[in-house]
């Protein structure tokens, strides 16, 4: 009778315990919400995401490749620093694309990646991300997702607000966030007022690569230029710049820069810079900057340094530049989809400004200034200030757009995404982000057609604390996905970022995954150095440079032995991967490169500088698992004395050449 | 009558479980269907003594050889030399197999869908899966095009 008992209250526990766990359906609203919100962001395993979305990777001078919803990472892209895995920097061909004025520059601070626009929409072709400490644009193609052009942007201390295309990317833009003096000379710091000033800076040739030029530079008092963004639709040939410390201060920034209570934001009229650039109203300045290109038919980078850029003085261009006063130290300036609305996101404020384009060219066309400062008119505020979205919150920093008449803007300092109204600028909805959040991003959002009129909205924060698990006293940065489908905004997703996920864009899938390059042809393969066949195969010395022409497949190098090596030498491996197939790439490591590896995409060409410091036999190896053969994917080099007379001899099994 | 109550129970706790995932009653509904007997797959030994017949697995189900086309075998070469010597000289063996004398071991179009379709012919083809356990790899695609493989093969008909 016991044991019966037993087993009817075992029966009862285990039925009870089955119900229960039977399904969300009974559960709490949390707990619905949680399943809920995970169908959202579930991708199967072999399935595709919907989105790409370019982070940027921030002071890792990277960007990082995520899929949404999901919010996994796809690739991260090398673009201002070094990157061993990659060979990125390391390997002969890429050092050319670090070059600067400066040398080679092998770090950077990456902020805003942003895709090329036609007709004010994202169309895939390439994105753009500048380079904040040492002013450069980068262009990543999007058929290879590799950076194959950085120029650098001279006259500029800090480049900011950048890289922000115009609607057809005739342009792309950048501004000194740090007014310098202009050219650089040496004065004192306490000379600010006098002698420091800002240059906004068009450069051209966005949608030509390989012709990415400073087409001019304009000259701006010497304020700190933050943000921007180009105008579009009836704004389309305007450029919008916030500044802030038009103080003019020089130390103590954090107090000095916030005195007054408005700033302003520059509104450039390129379409007039054209015009005038045309006149030859002009001044040529022989400013230097570097222009880095890389090929994938040479599949290697090559510097050139250029001279002399076109400036336009504001004084002696009247039409060029106005000010638009903005309170409390705008950062962000966002247009809105139809391109009427500017938006100033005074950082040190609880509310938005929201100037119309429309007033603006009133205000322009019946000379309402207050003031002029170098020969920039000053318009009246109300003149044309459109409306204040009150918020309530605090610090906003960024807007951007849904398709469907409202602005969702971050709150910095009271943490928070803020949704509201074109209408009306009543706030309709708001949701915490955690924490202190920085850019958002809607796929599409900051563009005349927000992708499925804004679905997701991403939240780029500064702090994590406590949203995973603690991993000593460096966090990654977390990012949030929203669900902004409906009236209420839903968080769907936490997931972690690298560096500083500076902002974002995102684009649809299907706008970019059907033009992917899987390998690069042989036969189109025009590096100096290539072997594009065993027989090719060679190993050359001149003077003190020994130079292989090698190749790889699964699972061998071409050749495998070399003799003839000396200390002293300076070895240049040229290794071209044979495959010509998708996803097998090939890694060579040579035992105490000073360098990286080499990871050798199908059809291309790299090079690496070994100096062998001792005499010996070295191992060199493939890194990257290949076949069921990778661990036989290895080759030996002997080097000598430097007084040795060993000959100069290098085989692949039985074939053997040499001196 | 406390025996029946747990019967009972034993009952609902069934129910309750079958219908929450179904996955054991599909497992059981699977068990009473004895699966149908599989074929043998070929040895390697036994293909071969076949081999006119084996056609291989991929996109070639015919092949014409006329006339031998002196200017479509130079391509074929070229395309030869390019792609495929890393791991297969014409006349001696290699990391693979000589092309020499094919035409007496293998059908045309069994060598273009290996040309064509080498990850699938090593994992399911009797001869392919014979070629990989005697050469230890994986042949590599690489990414030749119908045409290029047919010139391939033209090419091979002059060694």
């Amino acid at each position: 009778m016991r044991s019966t008992t037993f087993i009817f209250a075992l029966l009862i526990t285990a039925s009870l315990f089955i119900y229960s766990g039977c399904g969300n359906g009974n559960s709490t609203g949390g707990a619905m919400s949680h399943s809920s919100a995970a169908e959202k962001v579930y991708v199967a395993p072999g399935e595709y995401d919907q989105y790409y979305e370019f982070f940027s990777g921030g002071f890792s001078g990277q960007v990082t490749v995520h899929g949404l919803p999901s919010g996994r990472l796809l690739k991260t892209i090398p673009v201002f620093s070094v990157d061993g895995e990659k060979g990125y920097g390391f390997n002969e061909e890429t050092k050319p694309m670090l070059m600067t004025t400066y040398g080679f520059v092998p770090w950077d601070d990456s902020h805003h990646p942003k895709l090329s626009q036609t007709e004010g929409v994202h169309d895939g072709n390439f994105l753009f991300i500048n380079a904040n400490n040492t002013p450069r644009i980068a262009r990543i193609d999007l058929t290879t997702f590799e950076t194959t052009e950085i120029i650098e942007i001279p006259n500029s201390g800090g480049s900011h607000a950048s890289p922000y295309p115009t609607q057809n990317t005739e342009y792309l833009v950048a501004a000194t966030r740090f007014s310098v003096p202009i050219p650089q000379k040496d004065v004192p710091i306490d000379s600010y007022k006098e002698n420091f000033k800002g240059t906004f800076t068009f450069i051209s040739g966005g949608q030509e690569p390989g012709e990415m030029d400073i087409a001019f530079q304009i000259l701006a008092p010497g304020y700190d230029y933050d943000l921007a963004h180009c105008g579009k639709g009836v704004s389309h040939g305007w450029t919008f710049f916030t500044s802030y410390n038009v103080e003019q201060a020089n130390t103590l920034k954090e107090k000095n820069a916030s005195q007054y209570d408005k700033d302003y934001i520059a509104a450039v009229n390129w379409k007039k810079a054209e015009e005038y650039i045309a006149q030859g109203k002009f001044k040529e300045w022989p400013s230097e900057y570097y222009h880095n290109y890389y090929s994938d038919k040479t599949h290697t980078g090559t510097s050139t340094k250029m001279k002399g850029v076109k400036v336009l003085i504001p004084s002696e261009c009247p039409g060029l530049v106005y000010y638009l006063p903005t309170p409390k130290s705008p950062h962000g300036v966002d247009v809105s989809p139809t391109g009427e609305y500017i938006v100033g996101n005074g950082k040190l404020s609880a509310d938005l400004t929201v100037h119309s384009f429309e007033k603006m060219l009133a205000a322009i066309e019946a000379k309402k200034f207050d003031d002029e400062i170098d020969g920039i008119p000053v318009l009246n505020y109300d003149a044309v200030h459109v409306g204040t979205v009150e918020m309530g919150g605090l610090g906003p920093l960024h807007t951007e757009f849904d398709g469907r008449g409202h602005g969702y803007t971050s709150f910095f300092i009271s943490s928070e995404v803020v949704k509201w109204s074109l209408e009306t600028f009543e706030v309709v909805d708001r949701i915490p982000a955690y924490y202190s959040i920085g850019h958002l991003s809607i796929p599409g959002g900051g563009s005349m057609k927000p992708w499925e009129n804004g679905k997701y909205l991403i939240a780029m924060n500064k702090i994590t604390k406590d949203r995973y698990l603690p991993t000593g006293p460096e966090l990654a940065h977390s990012a949030q996905l929203y669900d902004i489908s409906g009236d209420k905004m839903e968080l769907l997703l936490d997931f972690p970022t690298m560096g500083e996920p500076h902002y974002a864009q995102g684009i649809l899938a299907s706008k970019i995954m059907d033009k992917q390059v899987k390998f690069f042809r042989l036969e189109e393969n025009e590096h100096k150095y290539k072997a594009l066949t065993e027989a090719d195969t060679k190993v050359v010395r001149k003077g003190k440079e020994v130079h292989i022409y090698g190749t790889m497949i699964r699972s061998h190098f071409a050749p495998d032995n070399i003799e003839g090596i000396k200390v002293g030498d300076k070895v240049f491996w040229h290794i071209t991967n044979l495959e010509q197939d998708w996803d097998v790439p090939h890694g060579l490591a040579v035992m105490g490169a000073n360098n990286a590896e080499l990871l050798i995409m199908p059809g291309q060409t790299e090079t690496l500088v070994w100096e062998p410091k001792a005499e010996g036999v070295y191992p060199f190896y493939c890194t990257d698992f290949c076949s069921a053969l990778h661990q036989e994917m290895q080759g030996y080099i002997r080097v000598s004395a430097e007084n040795a007379n060993t000959k100069m001899k290098w085989r692949l099994g039985d074939e053997a050449f040499g001196e | 009558m406390k025996s029946k109550g747990a019967i009972f129970l034993a009952i609902v706790v069934v129910a309750f479980m079958s219908a929450c995932g179904g996955g054991s009653g599909d497992k059981e509904k699977k068990g009473k269907f004895a699966p149908p007997p599989k074929a043998k797959p070929m040895t390697y030994e036994e293909a071969q003594a076949d081999w006119k017949n084996q056609k291989g697995r991929g996109p070639i189900t015919k092949v014409e050889l006329g006339e031998l086309d002196a200017e479509m075998a130079k391509k074929g070469e070229d395309i030869y030399v390019l792609k495929c010597t890393a791991c297969h000289a014409p006349d001696k063996e290699k990391l693979g197999p000589a092309p020499t004398g094919i035409f007496e071991r293998r059908t045309p179009e069994w060598i273009m869908n290996m040309i064509l379709n080498p990850e699938e012919m090593a994992m399911k083809d009797p001869i392919g899966r014979g070629l990989l356990m005697k050469y230890n790899t994986v042949m590599a695609n690489q990414g030749l095009t119908e045409d290029d493989a047919r010139a391939v093969l033209e090419y091979f008909r002059t060694l």
